[in-house]
């Protein structure tokens, strides 16, 4: 079965246990993180995930308990298929 | 290889703090064989078809809007031009037909319907006259349909029979909407070569070339644009088209992954990508702004059309490069009503309708969600589309005339359209008039660029 990639972003203040609450939402689904990467821009903390989604059903509920985490944090958390960034970053 | 950080923060800001989002999704359906000796049957043919097809649009496209984080604005339905399948009804029983659409349109839950149609560029059928008769009843019972007649090719010339019969409907569609201040005339566009894949409204149609049902696309984005040119201030005019092309390259990818998943979902073939900067009232997604970004301290100014000509053909460049079918209208769209920048310039006296003319010859598509004055006559709006009708002729592009003679206005005044038809500055035609010219009536023969074989 082909692998469907997704990339989960999460922008906004540093502060403790960001990485702890998204994972474990991820764990929780039973989704894989591929690769991590985070950067301090302009005060606001910023990650990128790349997890292996294809044993999600639905992208809208993981997205819908990203949202809880996000309104607990203040802050932006987004799932998207990765083809996206592929198609517009890529020929 | 992998995404960058900064690349995904790059698709993430567009977004999310640029504006970019899929215009529309349209699907464009044939109602060819709608057609019945029985109007009831045909009635219940036209809304079975466009409802079987369409019955999922709205919720597929939601759906992959959401697993790629990318909005899709519109989810619109173009259909067959009416007058093709119209036979010998009668001028009430086409405005039956336009409520049938309609209602398809509402059960739907899309915004517009397009193909209330007629082409009539060369003559004119029966069957078109009755359809172009039953436009203004049409666009005033109904909500969500919108119509489009040609009048005029460049392989045809222009029918000037047809182009004063538009003057007199586009002012009795005025009229009859005077309480919503012409609202009619808002969806209503008079086309010189229309093109059969159009997604955009008001002008789209299925054309008589297309197959049984396509999903076209069309994408936007002005304010990612503008972004990216402000991070540029120094930039040389070779590097604005640069940048503006690399811009357009992103955005047209994004639509045409977008357009392919959407119709694959659907079971339905991907027809074409439409590359439009196409401008909304939201803060910053105005073409007019990025042509002032460039430069020029109000739109309508000297130098506007030098800008939006390079604006246009890097838009162009880079979305060829990104898309494996082009088509539609494929350029900058500037209606007024739409685009903040616009009505700025018209209110501060910087833009008027000349030099709004005088754009159209070096962007897509004419003059569109114009506002004039109500005592605009009948034969003023012909030649103001017998105008931008010949700038298309001779240039062989397609332009068209959006234009509405608020009933009671005067210049200087604005009018609020609502949604996404935006709001209007009354603008002034020309205090002579054109009557003479427009009622010898007959056919502006082909122009030499027609003799091409």
């Amino acid at each position: 079965m082909e692998t469907k990639r997704a990339v989960v972003s999460v922008v906004g203040k540093d502060q403790i246990g960001i990485i702890s609450h998204v994972t474990s939402v991820l764990a929780n689904n039973k989704v894989n993180i591929l690769d991590i990467s985070q950067t301090i821009l302009q005060d606001f903390f910023t990650m990128m995930m790349i997890v292996d989604v294809t044993n999600i059903s639905s992208l809208e509920d993981l997205q819908a308990q990203l949202d809880e985490v996000g309104k607990k944090l203040a802050l932006t958390i987004h799932v998207q298929m990765e083809e996206i960034f592929r198609s517009m970053h890529r020929i | 290889m992998d995404i960058t950080l900064n690349e995904m923060l790059e698709t993430i800001r567009m977004v999310q703090m640029e504006n970019l989002d899929i215009r529309t999704v349209t699907m464009g359906i044939s109602l060819k064989d709608c057609a019945d000796a029985d109007f009831n049957k045909m009635k219940d043919r036209i809304y079975g078809k466009i409802t079987h097809y369409a019955g999922q649009l709205k919720s597929v496209a939601e759906q992959v809007e959401k697993e790629y984080g990318i909005p899709i604005i519109n989810k619109r339905i173009s259909v067959t031009p009416i007058a093709e399948i119209l036979g010998d009804r009668s001028v009430s029983e086409a405005v039956e037909i336009a409520k049938t659409l309609d209602r398809a349109a509402k059960d739907l839950d899309v915004d517009f319907l397009g193909g209330f149609s007629a082409l009539v560029h060369k003559g004119m059928t029966k069957a078109d006259a009755t359809l172009i008769e039953a436009i203004p009843e049409a666009l005033t019972v109904t909500d969500r349909v919108c119509s489009s007649v040609s009048i005029g090719n460049t392989k045809a010339g222009i029918n000037m029979d047809a182009v004063r019969k538009m003057g007199e409907i586009i002012k009795e569609a005025a009229e009859k909407t005077k309480e919503q201040n012409g609202i009619a005339c808002a969806k209503l566009v008079v086309f010189c070569n229309p093109v059969e894949d159009n997604p955009f409204m008001a002008g789209a149609f299925h054309g008589a070339g297309e197959g049984e049902v396509v999903l076209n696309v069309g994408v936007s984005g002005p304010g990612v644009v503008l972004n990216a040119l402000k991070r540029h201030p120094d930039a040389d005019l070779g590097e604005v088209s640069e940048v503006i092309k690399k811009t357009a390259f992103k955005i047209t990818r994004a639509g045409e992954l977008i357009g392919r998943v959407v119709a694959k979902r659907l079971g339905v073939p991907f027809g074409i990508m439409d590359l439009s900067l196409a401008p909304t009232n939201a803060m910053n997604d105005s073409v007019a702004e990025i042509l002032e970004e460039m430069g020029l301290e109000r739109v309508g100014t000297h130098g506007t059309i030098a800008a939006l000509a390079l604006m246009n053909d890097a838009v162009k460049k880079g979305g060829a490069m990104a898309s494996s079918y082009v088509g539609g209208l494929s350029g900058a769209f500037i209606p007024v009503s739409e685009d903040n920048g616009m009505i700025r310039g018209v209110q501060e006296g910087a833009l008027t309708l000349s030099k709004l003319e005088a754009m159209t010859c070096v962007c897509s598509v004419g003059l569109d969600m114009i506002a004039v004055t109500g005592d605009a006559s009948a034969e003023t709006l012909s030649a103001i589309i017998a105008d931008e009708a010949a700038i298309g002729m001779i240039n062989k592009k397609t332009t068209a005339v959006r234009i509405i003679p608020v009933p009671g206005k005067k210049a200087g005044e604005m009018v609020e359209f609502g949604g996404l038809l935006g709001r209007a500055p009354i603008m002034e035609v020309n205090q002579y008039n054109s009557v003479k010219f427009i009622q010898r009536g007959g056919r502006i023969p082909a122009p030499i660029q027609a003799l091409s074989n």
